[in-house]
């Protein structure tokens, strides 16, 4: 039976191998006909969506996982809007709200509250946290 | 224990394994609990391993320059959050009992950590 899916990730993607580990999982619920409404990261998770992040070359990039990801699969990739504005991840409307010099997020990101967490426990069969 | 789902509704335990100050989960995971409760959302807590350690009375994190968690903790009930569950053996380890427990908690044994975590839809470990 095909199931819903949403995801909570609270790792940061350099720390360790949870937001990969996550970006798989997705990948493999996606191969088997199961559907990902969303994946929603929190606290250090946040920091998943920063645009400027450079990974070495022999190393795998959570950044363009994710991405590829939502470009490809319409998932939702939201960032927890007070975690993301604690560690400096700003759409263009939060960086002039704060008078901040640009904008740091992926555009594949949106920033968002935890009600949208919060509505995916209503919404999905399956929430599955990786921290 | 309280009932968990109303109709229709699913249920979410929101499970703490980190002290506070040393982390920033600790206040995810409350923030968390908060907006489901916010929401009506049926959310119960769980206290496990060193995340008992966030129950501590008598905080005072202004030297550590962060906000007190346990202030946030008692005022769990105004949000209709009325049962925290906490890891008794974890409890035990850390000196934590009777009076230095918020009035709310309700102390388990791995059976009813078990039991707790299966009669819940929706497990988020922080």
């Amino acid at each position: 039976m095909p199931l819903t899916y949403a995801l909570l990730v609270l790792a940061a993607p350099a720390s360790g191998h949870a937001s990969l580990t996550a970006a798989r999982f997705a990948r493999a619920l996606l191969a088997r006909g199961h559907s990902l409404q969303r994946v929603f990261f929190l606290d250090d998770g946040t920091l998943t969506g920063l645009a400027s992040a450079v990974t070495p070359q022999d190393e795998q990039a959570p950044l363009q996982q994710w991405v590829a990801l939502a470009e490809s699969q319409q998932t939702e990739l939201i960032l927890c809007i007070s975690s993301a504005l604690k560690r400096g991840l700003l759409d263009s409307a939060e960086a002039s709200r704060h008078e901040r010099p640009a904008a740091t997020i992926h555009p594949a990101f949106e920033l968002g509250g935890l009600g949208l967490l919060v509505e995916s426990t209503q919404t999905a069969d399956r929430l599955v946290t990786f921290g | 224990m309280t009932a968990p789902a109303a109709a229709g509704r699913k249920s979410i335990l929101v499970v703490n394994r980190h002290a506070h100050p040393g982390s920033s989960l600790p206040r995810s995971a409350l923030d968390t609990a908060l907006a489901a409760a916010a929401f009506d959302q049926p959310v119960a807590l769980l206290f496990l391993g060193e995340g008992v350690l966030q129950l501590l009375p008598a905080q005072d994190s202004r030297p550590a320059g962060v906000r007190n968690l346990r202030k946030v903790l008692d005022s769990l009930p105004l949000y209709e959050i009325e049962t925290v569950y906490v890891d008794a053996a974890a409890a035990a380890t850390f000196g934590l009992e009777g009076e230095a427990l918020p009035p709310q908690a309700e102390c388990l044994d791995a059976a009813g950590i078990r039991e707790l975590l299966v009669r819940h839809d929706h497990v988020l470990g922080f």
